[in-house]
């Protein structure tokens, strides 16, 4: 029934080195992990809405200018992203470093335009139910966002001629497009449900 | 079946330590991952237990005379923490999945060894962490479950430490999961089908979706809950605004699937079992698979059925009814299926296999008492007494921890080429048995008299049968003796196995025992039908048959 025969020694290379697939396929499950998170704050905040009015006289007002320029920012680096990534793929690196710097130019004025928000909002961390749920989720999705950048300008260093990233090995700029195409996709969402609703 | 091994053609070269030291070492090799996760888990039982004692011996007497009562609540915390999260999650997942799985697709590693070495090495700080919670301030007081606001008014110090500790598990956790699916999904043998697999890989993709799904909305919880300890927000402090029922919602959106993951590598592995020690096909391949994967889905949306007294409205309390008694129905046609495995069969009554009926017995009863516990009169009554603590261990411990039992009698010829010994495991099996039922048998007549859990004092009306359950509870702790003498006794003097001492059919039978570094000398075996036992290979062509035609062909007669 079952024959064991002895095989060309690559059978063990190609399942120890051949994992370039199994590399994104890993960080997307990982994503939909951590998306599930963010869909626990945000069952959580709707949850709160729905039954825990705040008490009168408490402030809960956001302010919409700025986070819509931010939202547009985060939708404009997921372009720049992809563009990087194209160009990268034709092996033309100058072109996608180039990209890659403005990605991550754009991710850090929205970092920095959600810190302008924070230090003007006039509720605190502890003020009340909306405020503590507002902080913890754009606090956290802030975490995602400075992780995102931090991994554009590893991704551009690597990306430099002799370095590791090249139109041979595209994996950790995919990668890293990847999880920037989900901090941007969850930042749709809470715009939506934070800010809109 | 024709084995054809050309020996040695070469070496694999390996850069990691060698001997029992590699045991010890940040290793990549999922055998010893998988090795690494059961001998640290079983640590663990031994301390879990250790704390089980305690609480049965607070509980002989009515009064509380054992153990302070603040001793007594950080005891029972531990107690149900260390279990859950560093006896039972990696044992049964961690432990046996990394032995296993690599070996039932075909592979000669994991996805991602690296990834698989960190989820293991997160387990013992963990672990640490949280037993010196108890040495450091005071561990944490408010059950495994720490329900807001209880958690939030007992010692700050003790509960963020439990916090960590459980945030690192839940991150061990998922990397493993991940693993287990990219492993299942993506690393199978060419020519291997899905419906070719056998059953434990399907329970471990249901129990990873579980865990993928699951634990991170545990692990955002227990960071808000940590922001109300430290930076006291109010998310879950009514005094301050919030709503502790949310805090509920999304505990048990992670700690009603746990009693899946928990449960069904379990299935799994018996499911394995089986079939071997009955020398019969597995029956209902197909619907087994389909019944771990309805589990799974609503296994995910039945999670209020805990919360039937947390003020959960009318329509919420008849959904949940309805839907946890709809998981009856994929459980029955397990609980089915393996009777149809063992039915007709030539049953070899080792302990492999006294384990796996005992898993049966106790899991049936542990059942009925959930479907019971799904009906909302019901569960009002009994809410938060000792039937809940009844049911809850005729699941977990006869259920999984019978299966993991009679894993290690089946499986430890193929992890050290030695057999156990056959009498010290029956009366390991006996004393299990015999001391479970009468520990928790008991629970849940006092449950229905209305003997609240969680608390060190009880009406003296209960003693006696206190008393029955304690001495149940010091059989137990009794059993682990013949099991420890008999695991370290077997590996230096035990009979030798040799590579296939059950003739099995599952491709981890497939190389010697123990198997070398890569798991096979040359190819992987191609198994097309790993339970294509009973039948004469040259009558039916197994490649091209399931597991029901097999079934149907199989003349009882002519079963070697």
């Amino acid at each position: 029934m079952t024959t064991l025969s002895t095989s060309s020694p690559s059978v063990s290379e190609q399942q120890h080195e051949a994992h370039a697939d199994h590399r994104m396929f890993g960080l997307a499950t990982f994503l939909v992990a951590d998306g599930m998170t963010f869909a626990g704050f945000f069952a959580a905040y709707l949850t709160f809405r729905a039954v825990n009015p705040l008490p009168s006289g408490s402030s809960y007002e956001l302010e919409l200018v700025l986070p819509t320029i931010n939202t547009l920012l985060l939708l404009a680096s997921s372009f720049t992203f992809h563009r990087a990534g194209s160009a990268m793929k034709r092996d033309n690196r100058p072109l996608a470093r180039r990209w890659l710097l403005v990605t991550a130019a754009f991710g850090f004025a929205f970092l920095a335009g959600q810190m302008k928000e924070y230090f003007t909002l006039p509720f605190g961390l502890t003020d009340n139910l909306f405020a503590s749920t507002f902080y913890a989720i754009t606090g956290f999705h802030g975490l995602h966002v400075t992780l995102g950048g931090l991994m554009i300008l590893i991704v551009w260093w690597q990306s430099r001629s002799g370095g590791r990233v090249s139109s041979h090995n595209l994996f950790p700029l995919e990668a890293a497009e990847l999880y920037w195409h989900f901090v941007d996709g969850i930042w749709v969402v809470l715009y939506g449900i934070l800010y809109l609703l | 079946m024709t084995i054809s091994l050309t020996p040695e053609t070469q070496q694999p070269i390996s850069l990691q330590p060698q001997g029992w030291l590699r045991y010890l070492s940040f290793s990549t090799d999922h055998k010893v991952i998988g090795l690494q996760y059961l001998i640290c888990g079983f640590i663990f039982y031994l301390i879990g237990g250790a704390l089980a004692g305690a609480i049965r011996t607070e509980l002989l007497t009515p009064i509380s005379d054992f153990l302070p009562r603040e001793t007594y609540n950080e005891v029972l915390t531990l107690h149900g923490t260390v279990m859950i999260f560093l006896w039972i999650v990696p044992v049964v997942n961690g432990g046996f999945g990394n032995y296993l799985i690599p070996f039932y697709v075909g592979a000669r590693d994991m996805a991602f060894p690296r990834l698989n070495a960190v989820a293991f090495w997160l387990i013992p700080p963990a672990g640490l962490l949280l037993i010196s919670s108890y040495f450091i301030a005071s561990a944490a007081q408010s059950g495994w479950t720490a329900y807001p606001p209880l958690s939030l008014s007992t010692p700050a110090t003790g509960q963020i430490i439990w916090i960590l500790s459980v945030l690192l598990l839940g991150g061990s956790s998922i990397f493993g999961g991940i693993n287990f699916i990219a492993t299942i999904l993506k690393l199978r043998r060419p020519g291997l089908k899905l419906m070719q697999l056998p059953m434990y890989c399907w329970a471990m993709l249901g129990t990873s979706i579980l865990v993928v799904l699951s634990t991170p909305v545990l692990a955002g919880t227990l960071v808000l809950l940590s922001f109300d300890i430290i930076a006291h927000t109010g998310f879950f402090n009514p005094s301050l605004g919030g709503n502790a029922v949310v805090y509920q919602h999304l505990f048990w959106f992670y700690s009603h699937p746990a009693v899946y993951i928990m449960v069904l590598p379990a299935f799994g592995l018996v499911s394995e079992i089986l079939p071997v020690h009955s020398r019969k096909p597995l029956f209902g391949y197909t619907t087994m698979v389909y019944s771990i994967m309805g589990i799974v889905f609503l296994g995910l949306i039945v999670w209020a059925h805990h919360m039937f007294t947390s003020g959960t409205p009318p329509w919420m309390r008849l959904f949940f009814t309805i839907a946890t008694s709809f998981i009856a129905v994929p459980t029955g046609i397990k609980f089915f299926n393996w009777l149809a495995t063992l039915w007709g069969g030539r049953i070899a009554l080792n302990t492999a296999m006294l384990f796996s009926c005992g898993f049966i017995v106790n899991f049936v009863f542990g059942g009925i008492t959930g479907v019971a516990l799904a009906q909302v009169p019901f569960d009002i009554h009994v809410h938060d007494t000792y039937f809940v603590v009844g049911h809850f261990h005729y699941i977990v411990y006869g259920g999984t921890v019978f299966v993991i039992f009679a894993s290690i009698y089946h499986w430890y010829p193929k992890v050290t080429g030695r057999l156990l010994n056959e009498p010290l495991g029956k009366l390991h099996f006996l004393l299990t048995f015999v001391g479970f039922n009468l520990c928790f048998a008991p629970q849940h007549w006092l449950g229905l008299n209305g003997m609240p859990r969680r608390v060190a004092e009880y009406d003296p009306q209960f003693t006696l049968v206190n008393q029955l359950s304690s001495a149940g509870a010091l059989l137990m702790a009794l059993s682990t003796l013949p099991f420890l003498v008999n695991v370290v006794l077997s590996a230096f003097r035990g009979d030798i196995a040799g590579d296939n001492p059950w003739r099995a059919l599952t491709p981890e039978w497939l190389t010697t025992s123990p198997p070398p570094v890569e798991n096979w000398k040359g190819e992987a075996p191609l198994v097309h039908e790993p339970y294509g036992y009973g039948v004469a290979p040259e009558e039916v062509p197994l490649a091209a048959t399931t597991g029901s035609e097999l079934w149907r062909l199989g003349d009882p007669d002519r079963r070697p």
